[in-house]
């Protein structure tokens, strides 16, 4: 090592490195530099020791606080369930005749009903219950499995179409896709379909062939049965189309919408809550 | 300090390199042998079936992840919005992984089984028409391009040669099974082998078009899927601690 030339300006020592006789300043690194440093270095030895750190051969280091994300979700979420438990408790207990019957627990459903309906049954029902093509409007007296709030909950739990065992179906046939109705019969009859509403005319025959096909589901005036899921088709309030093409067309080859299931995925206190906010869109007729 | 013995000397130079080098590729190398301990002992994970499998490669190819992550975090808000957080054993069978590190849209991990295959195929083609303050582009193409997949056998074999566990039966049918889950119980196929071979796979047609089956179908068969195989109710959290 040759001798160390000490620059003479700064008092540093230089690298002996020089360039057209430039000298390369040997600037140690700032104090507070290298203390922060080894602060941290220590901070992450203290650390190791305290909280899950290090990869072993069978599982990892737990560190002596014991700590866990998923145990520290766990206790808080127990903990919410606690504070919550006094409603909840109610909520289980109760029949949601019973909860829209009580100011108190009516209130707390109504908010809690919201929140539920929001993140699971606005995407199809629009965020007021305002429906859309293909999805009922809640908002509405017009219900297809009925509007009573046993009958809500019911639905709300098992779903239409859905994965439930128990889930509410109704299959309306194919009529024209599978021939089961001659072309003039399905158009008489979807004839007589608009004439329950009072558009256009019908002939008789279109009423026969309802009697005979339809009535089983939709009621013999035409008024649905709410029992098997059989919609009104007296009020012109329409699931799909109700242009006289649009009947025609479900006639022909029925759409068929699914609702979820949600019993399992969500917990009977939200499912209670969502019926009763269910039920109050429409005014709780 | 004494930085000087590294500067000039080439040999210790080097050596250090390697150490140092050694350090950053065992913290990464080493977990994962350990990944058996990593995955929670689970009931119900099974790898994709083919047609989900075409519809997670749809996923990727259009960049779902860029907005929408597959990972509920052991949070309590997102726990009470999306369900139970996302096991590591729920994403042990993909290549690559989707947990995403973005939510411009909602977390995806449970998505399946909440809606109905019509309103998916509704929302893909035109997002607005469903969820009116939704800024989620359309993929009206999905439903009209065709899927072919006549390679599926060869895909599931690529990812049994990383360690996807698809048995020689399942590689065999893949390209049989593709169509047995898109036509369900109204195609020729035996719907009960599949479901055997695949438990809890959404059949039947998805995209609300029997005539064909597009791109749009796989990729509502693998959304319907997405959250639901893990049976949460023999699910013990006390031995998932992390």
């Amino acid at each position: 090592m040759a001798q160390v030339e000490k620059d003479a300006l700064t008092g540093t020592d230089t690298t002996g490195h020089e360039w057209d006789g430039i000298k390369e300043l040997n600037t140690p690194l700032p104090k507070w530099w290298i203390y922060t440093f080894y602060a941290c270095i220590l901070w992450a030895v203290g650390y190791w020791i305290a909280y899950p750190a290090w990869p072993t051969l069978s599982g990892y280091t737990k560190g002596v606080l014991g700590y866990s994300s998923r145990g520290d979700l766990d206790n808080q979420m127990k903990m919410v369930a606690e504070s919550r438990s006094g409603w909840m408790g109610k909520f289980e207990a109760a029949s949601v005749e019973d909860i829209a019957k009580d100011k108190e627990l009516l209130t707390y459903a109504m908010a809690g009903g919201k929140f539920i309906f929001n993140e699971n049954c606005a995407p199809c029902h629009g965020s007021g219950g305002q429906g859309a093509k293909g999805y009922p409007v809640l908002a509405d007296d017009d219900w297809i499995w009925g509007g009573k709030l046993a009958d809500i909950e019911q639905t709300v739990r098992l779903g239409a179409r859905g994965i439930h065992e128990d889930t509410r179906i109704s299959d309306m046939p194919k009529y024209g896709k599978d021939e089961l109705l001659e072309t003039a019969e399905i158009k008489a009859v979807a004839d007589y379909v608009m004439s329950l509403s009072g558009q256009g005319q019908a002939s008789d025959d279109g009423k026969v062939i309802f009697e005979e096909n339809c009535a089983a589901c939709h009621g013999e005036d035409g008024k649905g049965l709410q029992e098997v899921g059989g919609p009104n088709l007296t009020d012109g309030i329409w699931l799909y189309d109700g242009s006289a093409e649009g009947v025609l067309a479900q006639i022909n080859n029925p759409k068929h919408g699914v609702m979820p299931s949600w019993e399992g995925r969500l917990d009977n206190a939200s499912i209670k809550q969502v019926t009763v906010y269910v039920h109050s869109l429409g005014g709780g007729m | 300090m004494k930085h000087e013995i590294f500067e000039t000397n080439v040999i210790v130079l080097a050596l250090a390199i390697v150490v140092t080098i050694s350090i950053g590729g065992l913290v990464q190398i080493v977990p994962l042998y350990t990944m058996e301990q990593t995955f929670e002992k689970v009931e119900g994970m099974r790898p994709y079936s083919p047609l989900e499998q075409a519809g997670r490669n749809i996923y990727i190819r259009e960049g779902c992840y860029t907005c929408h992550s597959q990972q509920i975090r052991p949070f309590r808000d997102e726990v009470e919005r999306y369900g139970h957080y996302s096991l590591a054993a729920e994403s042990m069978y993909d290549h690559p992984f989707q947990w995403g590190s973005k939510r411009t849209g909602p977390d995806l991990a449970r998505v399946g089984g909440k809606y109905s295959n019509a309103w998916h195929a509704e929302h893909m083609i035109d997002p607005r028409a469903v969820v009116p303050e939704s800024v989620m582009p359309h993929y009206p193409f999905l439903a009209e391009k065709e899927l072919n997949f006549d390679d599926a056998s060869a895909h599931l074999k690529t990812l049994a040669m990383v360690g996807v566990p698809y048995s020689e039966e399942q590689i065999a049918k893949a390209v049989e099974d593709f169509t047995v889950q898109a036509q369900g119980e109204d195609g020729e196929g035996d719907v009960d082998a599949f479901l055997a071979r695949y438990p809890k796979a959404a059949i039947g047609d998805f995209d609300g078009n029997p005539e064909k089956i597009t791109e749009l179908d796989a990729l509502i068969s693998y959304l319907q899927m997405l959250g639901t195989l893990v049976d949460f109710t023999k699910f013990k959290p006390e031995l998932a601690r992390r």
